[in-house]
């Protein structure tokens, strides 16, 4: 196990690569679900306002 | 040929519904694809001669650089068509491109920094294939800076559009920049006229790879162009019924 996440020693440079690259995949997921939340959120707030002043 | 099941994609609500619809699956077959490839170019991928464990890199380097240049192609064809025959779900989807194409255009250059390091002894060097790919980054971060800057969204559409379409230019600079100038970085492994020269056995982890980042984009893009639907729409009973079904 330790072989395998010392790489020969480039470990060092192939897992930050890796988080980062997965870091980002992660992220792009994270922030489309909370703007598509916030989204909604707000497509509500404006028919209720409509709703009260059409 | 009949052309209507095209035209449905320009309606708001029946994009929310498609896209709600499949950017899940999407999302889900990438999860699956990007795990077989990272145990296959993690795992099974065997040592390379030269460049020993680092050119493992390569699995995520590759995927990332094609993301940022496909995101870009996208967003630059969707702003066009939504340019010249003024579908405002274009301008939605190009937008939802922007976001991940830029992250994975930074994704791209870092991850190449840190390869860079070991094999050519330097992070940085001005050289094309860095160079232009660096002026993709700035062409999204352009692009979002742009239309997040003019209130009118019908303005900001036009505006962003224009410069989406110039910096189109750059896409195929940046894939040809290794052939035509004296460069640093290497020659393609996987599009080239006699074929990949990557043995089998390297080469299936990265292709994997490669479609779990397409399937993810897609995924993205969707979720994002749905939001930017949402943002657009001022009433109607579309949105009305189907945020009461999200709640």
């Amino acid at each position: 196990m330790s072989e395998f996440l010392e790489m020969k020693g480039y470990g060092i440079y192939v897992w930050p690569a890796y988080v980062i690259a997965l870091g980002a995949l992660w992220l792009n997921v994270w922030i489309a679900r909370r703007q598509l939340r916030t989204a909604r959120a707000e497509a509500r707030r404006r028919l209720a306002m409509l709703e009260q002043n059409p | 040929m009949n052309w209507t099941w095209l035209h449905r994609f320009g309606s708001p609500p029946y994009f929310y519904r498609f896209a709600g619809r499949w950017a899940p699956w999407f999302l889900g077959i990438s999860i699956v694809l990007l795990l077989a490839g990272l145990y296959g170019g993690l795992v099974m991928a065997p040592v390379d001669y030269y460049q020993s464990e680092v050119y493992r890199i390569i699995y995520v380097h590759v995927p990332s650089a094609y993301l940022a240049l496909m995101s870009y192609t996208w967003m630059a064809l969707a702003a066009a068509i939504g340019l010249i025959w003024r579908i405002k779900v274009c301008h939605a989807i190009a937008a939802g491109c922007a976001p991940a194409g830029a992250s994975f255009t930074a994704v791209s250059l870092i991850t190449g920094m840190i390869w860079g390091e070991p094999t050519w002894g330097t992070w940085w060097i001005w050289d094309p294939r860095l160079v232009s790919q660096l002026f993709v980054l700035f062409f999204f971060l352009g692009y979002m800076a742009l239309r997040s800057s003019i209130e009118d969204r019908d303005r900001a559409d036009r505006a962003s559009a224009v410069l989406a379409i110039v910096g189109l230019v750059n896409v195929p600079i940046v894939h040809y920049s290794v052939d035509w100038w004296n460069s640093l970085h290497q020659a393609p492994t996987l599009m080239r006229s006699d074929g990949p020269s990557m043995p089998m056995a390297m080469l299936w982890p990265l292709l994997v790879m490669i479609g779990a980042y397409t399937f993810y984009f897609v995924a993205i893009m969707l979720m994002r162009a749905r939001a930017e639907v949402l943002r657009r729409e001022r009433g109607g009973t579309w949105l009305r019924e189907e945020l009461a079904r999200a709640a």
